[in-house]
């Protein structure tokens, strides 16, 4: 059994999703290669071999894997893919965009975003937006596989796995990159942060996520959205949590003004400790939350603030 | 320009599912089902390039039970030309949809299929992909602004980090996020004109596409549920227990 493990990086740096899904492809036995594709990816290639359980490191470098493309992507895994019996990357947008066209091509069904692994066939992945989780059992000879990285451990480092430079074959059909616009913030990234706090449509408007923001700051914490106030304007697209969203899974999930609609539960419902602060104590919210605050947000949190501030943060 | 737009038909978005008592799959008898909400957006997204003058022709097709049929009506009375139904009973997974369209594909020769990123069912996200490989086709998925741009189209993404903005050439696969546009409702005309609009039947077996499972389905089981927990009276209360209770901060 070997399995090939596609990081998600930014050439830079390995995406901690990675992590998440060398651990999926440890549970299937076998030795684990991890492939880098980028443009100028030493640092990234460099810190995959660093993992845990790595048996060896394939680093493709070209122009055209500087985005890791779909186009692109698919046709240099192809090119390595006999080699391996499964081959597994994280359910970001990145490993949705590109997998598909992997498993079409080597004509087998993909398993998408796998919250389990069961044994080397059979796997468990939600179905309805979580509210229902199917087990399958592949009858492919290899397994095309995206993971969910949240319900996966994260391998630490500790390997020392050797480095082998590959060709990156030039793409048949491609799209073109154009141009990026990425949010930019101090904080920590919504999918890995260990504390995220989420405004909803409560927060009335973007100019409040301020006193969400101070709280943020002072627990080193991501800041998230409902859809509800993604619609409404108040903050980008990409701080959305929920099933069309980002799904999450930190330590602490404090939701503000977030009713708990379906959409965003599906989201975040596997928060380790959740908290809810909502004036209606009737919120859905409230029938997940760990603790619930019935309370004006406007004066909860910045009181959230004032009493963090007295323990120390 | 044609387009060709997949839509799929399955449980109303406002439907909270359950599922059976046996394990089997969730339960679906008497439950409301409508077009999947991001076919809805594709078929917009179809319409709007036709009333700006970019496309001519809007084709839906629709692979599924004879109730299919009623999806491919709701396209039809949104606007869409004339409709495909490639009837099954059969669970079509993502790789035989996309085989299916291939076909479709070859016989219409669309310069552009538009569908939705994925179906609020079985949440695979892998359709529009899997077609464009099958086609060697560019793709441009989780689109939430789309133009067109000299022979091809540049598409604005929805990427975990932010927007990615890439141009594809003609023809092409475009996959729909949940902001590219705002669907509109039929209205009674447009219902009643879509009835006379011509719908093509088909089978699986005409295009020579094998649908069988790849994937068996073992079973179906509730999600683990989370208990509510308490209700704290004060800020202070919160913070002390989250600190000394669950130790999170």
């Amino acid at each position: 059994m070997a399995v090939l493990v596609i990081a998600e990086h930014d050439n830079a740096s390995l995406n901690d999703a990675t992590r998440a899904a060398v651990t999926a492809g440890k549970a299937l036995g076998g030795d684990i290669h991890v492939l880098v594709a980028g443009k100028n990816a030493g640092p990234a290639a460099e810190a995959a071999s660093k993992l845990d359980g790595v048996a060896k490191v394939l680093h493709a470098e070209s122009d055209h894997l500087e985005k890791r493309l779909a186009e692109a992507m698919e046709t240099l895994v192809l090119s390595i893919a006999d080699g391996y019996d499964a081959i597994l990357t994280p359910a970001t947008t990145g490993g949705k965009n590109f997998m598909p066209r992997i498993a079409a091509k080597l004509d087998v069904a993909q398993i998408s975003d796998i919250t389990a692994v069961e044994s080397a066939d059979t796997f468990v992945r939600p179905i309805y937006a979580g509210n229902a989780m199917m087990t399958v059992k592949s009858s492919d000879a290899k397994k095309v596989i995206t993971v969910r990285p949240t319900t996966f451990e994260k391998v630490g480092d500790g390997g020392s796995a050797s480095v082998e430079t590959i060709d990156a074959p030039a793409p048949a059909a491609s799209s073109q990159f154009v141009g990026e616009e990425l949010s930019k913030s101090d904080r920590p990234e919504l999918a890995s942060a260990k504390i995220v706090i989420s405004g909803g449509r409560g927060m009335g408007n973007g100019e409040n996520f301020a006193i969400i923001e101070k709280v943020a700051d002072k627990l080193n914490a991501a800041v998230g959205a409902s859809r509800a106030a993604v619609d409404a304007g108040f903050v980008p697209n990409d701080y959305q949590v929920g099933q069309t969203g980002k799904v999450v899974a930190p330590e602490l999930y404090i939701a503000v003004g977030i009713s708990g609609a379906i959409q965003h539960l599906a989201g975040m419902k596997d928060s380790k400790v959740i908290v809810a602060i909502n004036k209606d104590e009737e919120a859905p919210i409230f029938s997940v939350a760990d603790y619930g605050l019935v309370a004006d947000l406007f004066t909860a949190v910045p009181e959230l603030e004032a009493e963090l501030g007295k323990v120390g943060y | 320009m044609k387009i060709l737009v997949p839509v799929k038909r399955v449980v109303d978005y406002n439907v909270k599912v359950r599922v059976k008592p046996d394990q089997t799959g969730v339960d679906l008898a008497n439950v409301k089902m409508s077009m999947n909400p991001f076919c809805e957006i594709a078929v917009e997204e179809a319409i709007r390039m036709k009333e700006k003058g970019v496309a001519e022709e809007i084709v839906a097709v629709s692979i599924g039970p004879a109730q299919a049929q009623e999806t491919i009506r709701t396209a039809l009375a949104m606007g869409a030309d004339r409709g495909i139904h490639v009837t099954t009973d059969q669970t079509v997974e993502p790789l035989a949809v996309a085989k299916i369209l291939a076909k479709v594909v070859e016989e219409e020769s669309p310069e552009l299929v538009i569908l939705g990123k994925q179906a609020i069912d079985d949440d695979s996200n892998a359709t529009g992909q899997m077609l464009a490989a099958l086609l060697g086709w560019p793709q441009a998925t989780f689109a939430s602004e789309v133009e067109k741009d000299g022979d091809g189209f540049k598409v604005t993404r929805e990427i975990d980090g932010g927007l990615q903005t890439i141009k594809v050439s003609s023809p092409a696969i475009i996959t729909t996020d949940l902001r590219l546009n705002e669907p509109r409702y039929a209205s009674l005309p447009n219902i009643m004109k879509a009835k006379r609009k011509p719908i093509d039947a088909k089978t699986p077996e005409d295009f020579g596409v094998d649908i069988a499972p790849r994937l068996e389905v073992l079973k179906v089981t509730e999600p683990p549920k989370r208990e509510a927990g308490v209700k704290v009276e004060s800020v202070a209360e919160l913070v002390d227990k989250l600190k000394n209770e669950a130790g999170v901060i």
